[in-house]
């Protein structure tokens, strides 16, 4: 069994011939239970880096390898349900449908993702479980998405994007839009639950002091090299 | 689940999409009712006249016949002789006949001479009597029935009394003869409403003093001498026919236009109404043309209004993106949008239809005669309602494309 979670291998990608964003990555990979914070500077390429490992974008040339499948070999309908079934996402911000209450913003995955919902027994009474840890109010089910706090937003996140134990979370971000107290709280919880459900993390972030938390500290320039 | 979160969507957006369900059911209501109005409309003309089986008079083309005997617009080229109307009632063939006379005026509104059968034989709407509101039929030979509308423009009463003119436009008024109102119809919503009804003798009497449409200069009938004289009349302007066997209709009308005597004209009511209608309801399709570019238009709106939610809403479909919904879920996302919205629409234009035709029926009955039917749908209905939701499919198609390519291209960096 591979022990890389990512394997990303001569990938490259632009928008457009024209495009003075270019970008080549010729070797970058991640093992099983690792978690990495990924350093870098808004525009260095981040956000791109991110959305090719989550099948978002496919390179032009090489291959990307999420947790043992090609994603760019597969079809587009494939590489979606791989992504529901093995990555858990949580944005900078407005992570979830601010119409819809907690429970169904975090059971929502498991709805695009066999693999998952096979993972969970009763929906709503993980999706609660996993407030509860998060340290979210006991009444949170009573509430719209839009009526909570933003570091109460920021944890709803963090519970849809483990339940049903994806091999991966990716993070883009996410305590940027919490002052330090909330992000020191917000990070102890997520931390504490990934190393529960025995998760790979990947977090993006231009903040270099979060680094003592992370098994593994990469700058993006390591990474990646731009051809302009 | 999706159906679930693509509810309570719209739901968040509730003025928008309140807003957009309440114009396109505005618009939709609008064409119903057009369409209403045009077929209840043409019911309406159609059954100006019913049980009338042919209508004779001198001879003219079928619409001119129709337009003066029925409607009273225009005037007849000629008349017919009392005798050959005689030679008419007594074929085997006919029930019945009621014999008209035109020609004179009161007050703008038409003068018609006939005799009482007129209030029983003369059917609409297929079937409907004519039915006296105030007062009696005629008894005396100056006796007037008023249409139910006479009576009100003029705000004549029973007992009214009222000076006949001659001819349509005319200066000279049979002033020597003056008649009084005894009885007021029912409103009918046909030409009826609108006529001054008079016995034939009558006619007769005020022309006893008038030769080739002008008063013989001298004489004066005293109004006792001519209640004496036989006031038979020489001419009818028209008759109306009934036929005891429908069988017999096509035989008998051959036999009246080719009557050796004088010049006739039978003409069957209902195929002269419907080829009168082919004039008339030019409007009708004008209008009809303009509810479905009020469709349109709404439809065009629809689209404006999601192509500007989209912008705010590029960030949910980027969340569904993440979560592992395909491209194609978030458009079938805003398509069941567009159609959702379009069903309401539909629900509540028929709502607000059935409800606005039910209040303002007996008005438009009363103001302009067009009885509209306040029953089912029809199954043009349905075919309306299909194509538009379909229409609003298609047209959402736009919006949708567009939320397609942001959803391939937005991936992790989200604009907001």
């Amino acid at each position: 069994m591979d022990e890389n979670i990512i394997k990303i291998d001569s990938v490259r990608f632009y928008w457009s011939k024209k495009s003075s964003f270019k970008i080549f990555v010729p070797n970058f990979e991640i093992n099983k239970g690792e978690k990495v914070l990924l350093l870098g500077e808004s525009g260095s390429g981040k956000t791109t880096l991110l959305s090719l490992i989550c099948g978002f974008l496919n390179p032009l040339s090489g291959s990307i390898s999420i947790n043992g499948s090609t994603i760019n070999k597969l079809s587009s309908k494939t590489k979606d349900e791989h992504r529901a079934d093995n990555i858990g996402i949580i944005f900078q911000q407005f992570n979830l449908l601010p119409y819809a209450n907690v429970i169904d913003n975090i059971v929502l995955p498991l709805y695009f993702s066999k693999v998952r919902s096979a993972n969970v027994t009763n929906q709503r009474e993980s999706a609660l479980n996993l407030c509860k840890q998060l340290r979210l109010p006991d009444d949170i089910d009573q509430y719209k998405a839009s009526s909570l706090s933003v570091g109460q937003q920021q944890r709803v996140a963090v519970a849809r994007a483990l339940i049903g134990n994806p091999s991966l979370v990716i993070a883009d971000e996410p305590t940027s839009s919490l002052d330090t107290d909330a992000q020191q709280i917000f990070l102890d919880l997520m931390f504490e639950q990934i190393s529960n459900n025995k998760s790979t993390l990947l977090m993006v972030s231009h903040d270099r002091s979060l680094a003592e938390r992370f098994d593994r500290l990469i700058d993006i320039n390591e990474v990646l090299t731009r051809e302009d | 689940m999706l159906l679930k979160l693509s509810l309570s969507s719209l739901y968040a957006r509730l003025v928008t999409a309140g807003m957009t369900v309440i114009a396109i059911s505005f618009s939709l209501m609008l064409y119903m009712s057009v369409e209403k109005l045009r077929t209840s409309a043409y019911t309406s003309f159609t059954d100006t006249i019913s049980q009338t089986d042919l209508i004779i008079g001198a001879r003219a083309s079928s619409v001119q016949l129709m337009l003066y005997s029925v409607f009273r617009i225009g005037n007849a080229t000629n008349n017919i002789t009392w005798e050959s109307y005689l030679d008419v009632l007594n074929k085997e063939e006919v029930d019945w006949a009621v014999p008209i006379s035109l020609g004179d005026s009161h007050k703008g509104f038409r003068v018609m001479g006939t005799n009482k059968d007129f209030f029983a034989r003369y059917k609409y709407r297929g079937g409907q009597s004519i039915n006296i509101d105030k007062g009696y039929l005629f008894e005396d030979l100056y006796d007037v029935v008023l249409g139910a509308g006479v009576a009100e423009k003029l705000g004549y009463d029973i007992d009214t009394p009222l000076i006949v003119a001659h001819g349509l436009q005319s200066f000279s008024e049979h002033d020597d003869q003056p008649f009084r109102v005894s009885g007021i119809l029912e409103k009918t919503g046909t030409p009826v409403d609108n006529t001054v009804i008079v016995s034939l003798a009558a006619i007769e009497a005020i022309h006893v003093d008038w030769s080739t449409g002008a008063k013989i200069p001298g004489q004066e009938t005293p109004i006792e001498e001519i209640r004496k004289m036989d006031l038979t009349p020489k001419n009818i302007t028209a008759a109306l026919i009934g036929v005891k066997s429908k069988l017999t209709i096509f035989n008998l009308q051959r036999w009246i236009n080719e009557y050796p005597e004088e010049a006739m004209t039978a003409i069957l009511p209902g195929a002269a109404l419907q080829e009168l209608w082919r004039v008339v309801g030019v409007v009708e399709n004008l209008l009809l043309g303009i509810s479905i570019v009020v469709i349109f238009t709404t439809l065009i709106g629809m689209t404006a209004i999601m192509f500007s939610s989209l912008s705010e809403r590029r960030r949910e479909m980027a969340i569904w993106r993440a979560m592992g919904a395909s491209p194609r879920t978030v458009v079938g996302l805003l398509m069941l949008e567009a159609i959702f919205i379009s069903v309401l629409s539909i629900l509540l234009s028929v709502i607000l239809l059935f409800f606005s035709l039910s209040i303002l029926q007996p008005w438009i009955d009363y103001n302009y005669g067009i009885l509209v039917n306040v029953e089912m749908l029809s199954l043009r209905d349905m075919y309306v309602f299909m194509t538009f939701i379909f229409a609003s499919i298609l047209v959402s198609l736009l919006p949708a494309i567009r939320a397609y390519w942001f959803s391939i291209n937005d991936g992790m960096t989200i604009k907001i």
